[in-house]
């Protein structure tokens, strides 16, 4: 039995490891023990906790959230009813004012010019003259006494005026064979609706609130009103309307909110 | 060489559908609740009552949301596959039924005596009965409320059962509530009796064919 000497590995280094980048950074070496690597593992996940890491925000668990998303916008679509009607309420339960709700606080709201404003339209629409105001004031109207219902849990009952919207559509020549209709805010703010749901008989421009004219904070001199989507899908203060088969992400669905946001 | 098989089919305590479906769903209902706890934050039904941030799943609103839409497509495809299976299997008319007062009482005074038995895996008590089929009406109810808050229109029918919206997020809230003492109940009990929570992993005891259960020795 004749005894070898290691191979030394490929790998291995010729000559021995330089001690002397130990020797240079003794304080440093010496600091680190185990109730400083300890304290410093404590305060990592403090700060995980501070900043409320969390598993949904990973890429892969929003690619999965977001696929169910998606899947249950179709789900929605399919078992939409486009000639049901949500339940109505008489005037005396309409809460007044309406509740306000945007992205950003009442005081920052900023008030149209009824004078100045028009109201685009765009995509697949006939004609696509911008409506004034005063002219879109003279369309006939159409009264739903509703409930909104917000995402987070509270609702209200509200009265809403205004052009009724598939009239409208029809009016400018829109394709109502067309996939969405794309509302942009003066507030930066986009929604999007399907076609089924801007067809629906309680699918308004609402005007006015109660009888009056809308107040700045609910979205003057135009706004969407549908009985058949949540709080967010109602865009205030719209400056133009667009026809189109082009899906696109709106404000909040963007960030992970549900899209279709059927009730 | 033949060796004569038995014609008694061996079977476990917890047949493997059983035992898959009950942790698909033990995890469905941890999603649930922990995402339900987010969206409730949002809009408080008890004004003392918030879910810490620590305890409820997703940092933001939609976060909560989209946890919660996709929890329910496994808590009800789960939940009718389990209900199913305990129908057309017999399960549930072998293991739940018949429950009769007189036994409730029995199983009540034996607690209140320290004297219950819980040696024998195979057989539920009157209490175990009563709190297992409640929990399955809860798991319906919670369903149906459920759907109602989620398509008040286009379910306008059945939304007009619970009243209003707001009562139907009551009834949404209480079933939670429920389904919450039920767990803290059936994980104290699974622990204090830790074979019970080893047969729903391995199957437990094997049960004879037969309708009436009996450990094989």
């Amino acid at each position: 039995m004749s005894i070898r000497t290691r191979t030394p590995s490929l790998f291995r280094p010729r000559k021995s490891i330089d001690q002397g980048v130990l020797t240079r950074n003794r304080a440093l070496v010496d600091g680190i023990n185990r109730r400083n690597v300890l304290r410093g593992a404590v305060s990592l996940g403090a700060l995980s906790l501070l900043t409320g890491c969390d598993v949904s925000e990973d890429d892969s668990v929003q690619k999965v959230l977001r696929a169910v998303s998606a899947w249950n916008d179709r789900v929605q679509a399919a078992i939409f009813r486009p000639h049901h009607l949500a339940p109505t309420y008489s005037a005396s339960q309409v809460v007044k004012p309406p509740r306000f709700n945007a992205y950003y606080d009442i005081e920052e709201v900023k008030p149209i010019d009824g004078a100045t404003w028009k109201l685009e339209l765009a995509g697949r629409i006939d004609s696509k003259q911008p409506w004034t105001a005063h002219q879109i004031y003279q369309l006939p109207e159409q009264e739903i006494i509703i409930k909104h219902i917000c995402v987070e849990g509270w609702d209200y009952i509200g009265q809403w005026s205004g052009p009724n919207l598939r009239d409208f559509l029809q009016r400018v020549g829109a394709d109502l064979t067309a996939k969405y209709v794309y509302f942009i805010c003066n507030d930066d703010y986009t929604e999007s609706i399907d076609m089924a749901t801007a067809l629906h008989p309680q699918t308004i421009l609402a005007t006015k609130y109660a009888g009056a004219v809308l107040a700045d904070p609910f979205g003057y001199p135009l706004r969407l009103r549908t009985s058949t989507k949540l709080g967010y899908k109602n865009a205030k203060w719209i400056k133009a309307i667009e026809v189109t088969n082009d899906f696109r992400e709106t404000f909040w669905s963007k960030q992970g909110f549900n899209w279709f946001a059927g009730i | 060489m033949s060796a004569v098989k038995s014609t008694h089919h061996e079977r476990r305590l917890h047949p493997l559908p059983v035992r898959v479906m009950h942790w698909i769903n033990a995890v469905a209902i941890f999603i649930m609740i922990g995402s339900g706890w987010k969206i409730y934050n949002d809009d408080v039904i008890l004004g003392w009552l918030h879910f810490p941030d620590s305890i409820v799943i997703g940092k933001w609103a939609q976060y909560g949301l989209q946890w919660h839409f996709f929890g329910m497509w496994i808590f009800v495809l789960n939940g009718v596959a389990y209900l199913s299976y305990g129908i057309a299997t017999g399960r549930f008319r072998q293991k739940l039924f018949p429950v009769s007062i007189r036994d409730i009482l029995a199983t009540v005074n034996d607690a209140l005596h320290f004297r219950l038995a819980h040696d024998d895996l195979t057989h539920y008590n009157a209490v175990q009965k009563i709190l297992y089929l409640g929990v399955m009406a809860v798991g319906v109810l919670i369903v149906i409320s459920g759907l109602a808050l989620w398509k008040p229109v286009q379910f306008s029918e059945l939304a007009a059962l619970f009243g209003s919206f707001q009562a139907t997020r009551v009834v949404h809230f209480l079933c939670m509530a429920a389904i919450v003492g039920f767990l803290l109940v059936h994980i104290s009990l699974a622990l204090l009796v830790p074979q019970s929570l080893v047969a729903m992993v391995t199957g437990g005891p094997v049960v004879d064919d037969g309708a009436a259960p009996e450990i094989k020795r």
